[in-house]
């Protein structure tokens, strides 16, 4: 094992492995930015209903029950994946001071990924949903995601294997699981909902597994990958402990993959048990990351201030640590009797996806892309503002239904109140968060603005002048374009 | 040091573990599951539902309504007091493809619907628009399922009767379309309160009006059967 992420990487090496990242990488961040301004703006819908459930419900398309899906959806597989992607592929390249393999064909497959997250997300829209949350893309959409997945998997794994340094750095471990983990639990659960279908509650059983398994450890490796790469890279001190992040990849991995059933599910009464008994085991490597991170940080989180990039980590970590707490206790039977079907729920897996995962990604997003483009430059001013709108946009989003989650399962749970009440005591809440909502969406509305800007200059720069001198020289003298 | 292929085999052993556990086991214990005998009537259950709810199912999954609505009775004392009678087991969900139990409880959860005293004519009302015959409903109301068209010289027998505010101009009526028909078949059809060897009905067995009268948001049950 190497002990730092090559803090002082050889120069040539690096810059030819940015060059052959640019043109796959751009594609996939760049759409992934607009998957996301896409999803937030159905998210924002979704949760405008609850001020007005009469707001765009005269056709079936925008219904409720199919814009919060289409939102996720395009949050995870618009989003999340194609940039967790680009981050692998980035960072298996950097580590591994070699070009990136195959481009050519991380460039088809990006492009063949979102044509089959656009089909998918049509296919919500137009009623087709499976019914089975992050599952939903119906039969004729989720091969595409997972032929594209194939190839850009094989550029990854090639990257890898043609490394220049001997040495593993722990993040090549976290990306290897998470690449990995993908394939299977993907092509398993969809195989088996879609394809072959199991009977009754099984079927109910593969989708927690699977939305598990996607969730909590697949985007957990490809977070904790990019975290332990970059909290060193941007503060200029070494990882605390390699150890502690091994043994924190182990029992995330063998304890993490149990999660997903909750106490009381109409399964064999094993299998609820078996899942709370791995979510409270989680809290090791929960644990065992934040003690790692803290001792990575001391002294250095002031550099938040200055450093957006590392603000978007900086707060992935913290968003990772209190999802984690709040998934092992509301996994408890005892807990989970009040806080199960309730808003907190939701307002948990909010905080790891948007909270830990996106933010994480930001933050390498906009580490990577302007070294991706000779000469190019993110606006700083729009990346302050991003970062801002998806903080504040986060905690508005997530506080308010985590409280409404707990008042609204303290009502339930007291059988004389009326469910309307139980409906109405929520109310307030839900209209608060649509606050977070709309703070989401104007950040990465922002994001994709940025993305522009820099490909605006970056064409005024080198297509513009290049596009005149092949269309103006002929009719004027020579010495007009100096 | 290269650990690649200890480390691969790791992962493959830890993500194959759970594969076993959480995917491939319960498929043994629970695939080949069929019907079983009730306890008190000796009664077969289940029984596959009818086609028309079969296809109410459908649009059921289509429209999303499993992100609002659950349909699980945890063994819990709150959810058997609100829910059911008894908790709901694998045997209930037995011929339903896909299985509708729900992540959450924005509406009330309706795996004993069809217990409650809700008529044909309050369904088709309550999904063209909540709010006519529940005030302040945050449900989203389906006009989309229906059909609001210039009347004939007779009124079609299949009109809603719709309360003023809700009713469409005079002249026309709102007629379900056979979506809104095969929902509601489907809706009729929820029932999880077998007496079953796994899950048995408790004793001395609770009155069915405890279930109907808690469940109800209150001013839709009076409102109908007053
Ligand atoms: C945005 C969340 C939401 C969605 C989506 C939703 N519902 Fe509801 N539903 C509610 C709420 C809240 C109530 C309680 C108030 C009421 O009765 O209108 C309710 C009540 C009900 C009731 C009455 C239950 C009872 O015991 O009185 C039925 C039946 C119902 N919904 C069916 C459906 C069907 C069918 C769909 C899909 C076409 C659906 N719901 C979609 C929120 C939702």
């Amino acid at each position: 094992m190497s002990a730092l992420p090559a803090p002082q990487p050889a120069l040539a090496a690096s810059a030819e492995s940015d060059a052959s990242c640019r043109v796959p990488l751009l594609v996939l961040f760049v759409s992934a930015a607009l998957w996301l301004a896409l999803g937030s703006v159905f998210s924002l819908i979704a949760s405008i209903k609850f001020h007005a459930p009469a707001f765009l419900a005269g056709n079936g398309w925008l219904t409720y029950g199919r814009v919060l899906p289409a939102g996720a959806n395009a949050l995870l597989y618009g989003f999340a994946l194609p940039a967790g992607l680009g981050v692998a592929l980035w960072l298996l390249a950097r580590l591994g001071r070699t070009p990136l393999a195959w481009p050519g064909l991380v460039v088809v497959a990006a492009l063949f990924w979102n044509f089959g997250v656009a089909t998918g997300l049509l296919g919500i829209l137009g009623g087709d949903t499976t019914g089975f949350a992050w599952l939903e893309m119906p039969r004729y959409a989720w091969p595409l995601l997972f032929t594209a997945y194939l190839g850009i998997g094989v550029s990854a794994l090639l990257t890898f294997y043609r490394r220049r340094v001997s040495g593993l750095y722990v993040s090549q471990w976290f990306l290897l699981a998470a690449l990995f983990w993908f394939p299977w639990v993907y092509s398993t659960a969809n195989v088996l909902l879609t394809c072959v279908p199991v009977r009754g509650v099984v079927q109910a059983a593969v989708a927690w597994w699977f939305a598990n398994n996607l969730g909590t450890v697949c985007l957990g490796f490809f977070g904790l990958a990019a975290i332990f790469y970059f909290l060193p890279k941007l503060t200029g001190r070494p990882l605390h402990s390699l150890y502690l992040a091994m043994f924190a990849f182990w029992t995330l991995a063998l304890f993490g993959s149990w999660m997903g059933v909750a106490p009381g599910s109409p399964l064999p009464a094993w299998m609820p048990a078996v899942s709370t008994a791995g979510a409270v085991l989680c809290l090791i490597p929960l644990l065992a990351v934040a003690v790692n991170c803290g001792h990575t940080l001391a002294g250095e989180t002031a550099r938040w201030k200055s450093d957006t990039s590392f603000a978007f980590i900086l707060f992935g970590v913290a968003a990772w640590t209190v999802a984690g707490v709040l998934g092992a206790v509301t996994a408890i039977p005892e807990v989970s009797a009040l806080t199960h079907f309730t808003w907190l729920e939701r307002a948990q897996s909010q905080l790891f996806v948007f909270g830990f995962f996106a933010m994480t990604m930001f933050g390498a997003v906009y580490h990577i892309v302007p070294r991706l483009v000779p000469g190019g430059a993110l606006c700083p001013k729009m990346m302050r503002l991003h970062f801002w709108c998806a903080a504040l946009g986060t905690i508005a989003l997530v506080l308010p239904l985590a409280v409404g989650g707990v008042v609204q399962g303290l009502a339930l749970n007291q059988p004389d109140t009326a469910f309307t009440d139980t409906m109405k005591l929520t109310l307030p809440y839900l209209r608060v968060s649509t606050l977070g909502d709309l703070l989401i969406a104007v950040g990465n509305v922002t994001l994709v603005v940025n993305f522009g800007y820099l490909l605006g200059n970056c064409c005024r720069a080198c297509c513009v002048p290049a596009w005149k001198a092949v269309t103006t020289r002929p009719p004027q003298p020579a010495g007009a374009t100096p | 040091m290269n650990r690649g292929p200890l480390i691969f085999l790791g992962l493959f052993f830890a993500l194959a573990s759970s594969w076993y556990g959480m995917v491939l086991e319960p498929q043994l214990e629970l695939g080949r599951l069929v019907e079983t005998n009730s306890v008190s009537a000796g009664e077969t259950y289940p029984v596959p539902r009818p086609g028309q709810a079969n296809q109410g199912l459908q649009v059921y999954r289509a429209n999303g309504c499993v992100e609002c609505h659950s349909q699980q009775v945890r063994p819990t004392p709150a959810d058997l007091e609100r829910w059911g009678k008894r908790r709901t087991v694998a045997e209930d969900y037995l011929y339903d493809r896909p299985v509708p139990l729900g992540a959450q409880r924005v509406g009330p959860d309706l795996a004993n619907l069809a217990l409650r005293p809700r008529t044909e004519a309050w369904h088709l009302a309550h999904l063209y628009a909540p709010r006519s015959v529940v005030p302040g409903s945050t449900m989203p109301p389906y006009p989309f399922l229906f059909e609001t068209r210039k009347r004939g010289a007779r009124p079609s027998p299949d009109a809603l009767q719709l309360p003023a505010g809700f009713a469409p101009p005079p002249g026309w009526e709102v007629v379900p379309k056979p979506e809104a028909n095969a929902l509601v078949a489907y809706l009729n059809s929820l029932k999880a309160d077998a007496a079953l060897f796994d899950a048995p009905l408790p004793l001395p067995p609770r009155a069915t009006n405890a279930v109907a009268g808690t469940n109800a948001p209150a001013s839709a049950t009076s409102r109908q059967h007053e």
